[in-house]
């Protein structure tokens, strides 16, 4: 689309200058820009309408205080801190045992190879997987806290709901990439329907499995550390109460220990999944 | 024909994963083991859970019939709220993780650039939302503004690293072509980087959007405002029904934004 000046007989004449787009993509991209600006403004201002700013321009003394206050961290907190960290891996693990069980029946059917009926039940298992991965463990938790009440089972179920949906989308993506001929050779043999899915598609997606639950453990572990805030037991309680008594320097030290943990199960899940992988 | 009859007639599935016979032992006792420590320290309280059953029973009732319209003007106050705090979080926190984005990756920053850029996307990265917004909320007041500085400041790791690795990854020989017709700093990212990493920039963004929008409802409950505030409120009153309404238009708005995002996403590449 560059300018083209052709006289009559001429060869046609290109501009000299080399440009990144042509006029009208620059052109469609300028009103992109101007058109997410404008977005942004409207928004903007509409959010801020209840803004107090004289505590927004407050902050920096704000930040400084917590800071002062938050050094040292009270170290002579952390024995205390030992149960409930012993708590927050119980939710993670069994949580996260909780979830994979549950997820599994859920990826098979839904699964495009292996579900029983693609119009009936995969919708369904579909909309499981959907619904439980839109909401926050920490909602669910709110949710179960209110229903069985605070504590340690609140925090596992809630974990185990969210896990759900990630376990399940991630393993039956594996499951629908499996190698279709290792089925069909078991299928061959005369295997039944379950024959068919433990010696076909099993062996095939099991390190997946594996991997998935990892990496599903280590993202409950770095969950579970704030399910405590409302109230479903753990180190979040302890964090909890902290904040509400301003604890700041008991603050600091809940902080020290949850970026420990999660870094720990960071590295832990890294290298199982490498070896597995 | 000896060799005929000592070929094995049964066939046995060999172990998978775990190749070694001693580990295929003790592992499943150390789960066991595992397993009786944390269930034994687990103090359920089945009286309690019992009694919580017909409460559970009255929720799920509420999700089935969602009750949008007593409390409408809250919920839609606080949709408000999600919806724009998402957008402006999302365009803040992208616009400043494009600079740290270049800078944290390795071959296009000189090496102290690198370290300081990194290590502020692994403190983003590290810092949980909620623990972020708790500390936000006590330094900039209740609202969706500190809610915003929340998912700006979240959205700033997880773009800028994701960024970063794909500069890192962008073909090398395209670059060093624009460099050697002598382009500064400046042309060499404009027309040797970001034409390759443009699409996936906008592919982030997109994805980032969608995580800020779930987050949003979720940073509520430590008065960061948004569709949170409104849930948590809604489920401390014992108003299920309402909480029911909450819950489906977030899942609602989740899934058209997935759907819409990932729609976009193959259009664009």
């Amino acid at each position: 689309m560059s300018a083209l000046d052709t006289g009559p007989g001429e060869p046609p004449h290109y501009s000299q200058v080399w440009t990144f787009r042509t006029p009208r993509a620059r052109l469609a991209l300028w009103v992109g820009w101007v058109a997410l600006a404008a977005l942004f403004v409207w928004c903007w201002q509409i959010m801020n309408e209840n803004t107090l700013w004289i505590f927004v321009t407050d902050a920096p003394s704000q930040a400084a205080d917590i800071g002062s206050r938050m050094f040292p961290p009270e170290l002579a907190y952390l024995p205390e801190l030992l149960m409930p960290l012993w708590d927050t891996l119980n939710i993670a693990t069994l949580g996260t045992v909780g979830g994979v069980i549950l997820a599994v029946p859920v990826a098979f059917l839904a699964a495009r190879n292996t579900t029983p009926s693609a119009l009936l039940i995969r919708p369904v298992a579909l909309f499981i997987i959907v619904s439980s991965r839109s909401i926050n463990s920490l909602i669910w938790a709110l949710l179960l806290v209110a229903i069985i009440g605070p504590g340690l089972l609140a925090g596992i179920v809630a974990i185990a709901l969210r896990s759900i949906g990630f376990v399940g989308k991630l393993l039956y993506e594996a499951i629908e990439e499996t190698d279709a001929r290792q089925v069909e050779a078991v299928t061959a043999t005369g295997a039944g329907r379950a024959q068919v899915i433990h010696y076909g598609i099993v062996p095939q997606v099991l390190p997946a499995f594996w991997g998935i639950s990892m990496f599903r453990w280590d993202i409950n572990i770095r969950e579970s550390t704030i399910l405590g805030l409302v109230g479903a037991g753990g180190i979040g309680m302890k964090l909890q109460s902290s904040i509400d008594t301003l604890a700041w320097s008991q603050v600091a030290t809940i902080l020290i220990v949850i970026l420990g943990t999660v870094v720990v199960s960071e590295t832990l899940s890294a290298k199982v999944r490498r070896a597995l992988i | 024909m000896t060799a005929n009859s000592a070929y094995p007639r049964r066939w046995k599935r060999p172990p998978q994963l775990i190749t070694t016979r001693r580990w295929r032992l003790t592992l499943p006792l150390l789960v066991v083991a595992y397993l009786v420590l944390a269930l034994g320290s687990l103090e359920i309280d089945a009286g309690r859970v019992v009694e919580g059953l017909s409460r559970g029973a009255r929720f799920i009732q509420g999700f089935l019939q969602p009750d949008f319209v007593s409390r409408w003007q809250d919920i839609r106050q606080g949709l408000i709220e999600s919806l724009t705090m998402t957008l402006t979080a999302t365009v803040v926190g992208v616009l400043i993780s494009v600079p740290i984005g270049i800078g944290a990756a390795h071959n296009l920053s000189p090496r102290p650039v690198y370290l300081v850029c990194r290590s502020i996307v692994s403190v983003s990265r590290s810092l949980q939302e909620i623990i972020i917004a708790i500390f936000l909320v006590a330094m900039f007041g209740f609202g969706p503004f500190a809610g915003f500085l929340t998912l700006a400041f979240a959205s700033i790791g997880f773009v800028a690293k994701l960024l970063a690795d794909d500069i890192e990854e962008a073909s090398a020989s395209q670059i060093e072509a624009i460099r050697a017709t002598g382009a500064s700093g400046l042309q060499l990212i404009h027309y040797a980087v970001q034409p390759q990493v443009m699409p996936r920039l906008i592919g982030l963004s997109l994805y980032r959007l969608d995580i800020n929008f779930r987050e949003s409802a979720v940073i509520g409950i430590v008065g960061a405002g948004g569709i949170g505030a409104t849930l948590n409120t809604a489920i401390d009153r014992y108003e299920y029904d309402s909480a029911g309404a909450i819950l489906l238009l977030i899942i609602a708005i989740v899934m058209l934004s997935e759907y819409g995002s990932s729609y976009l996403r193959k259009y664009l590449q």
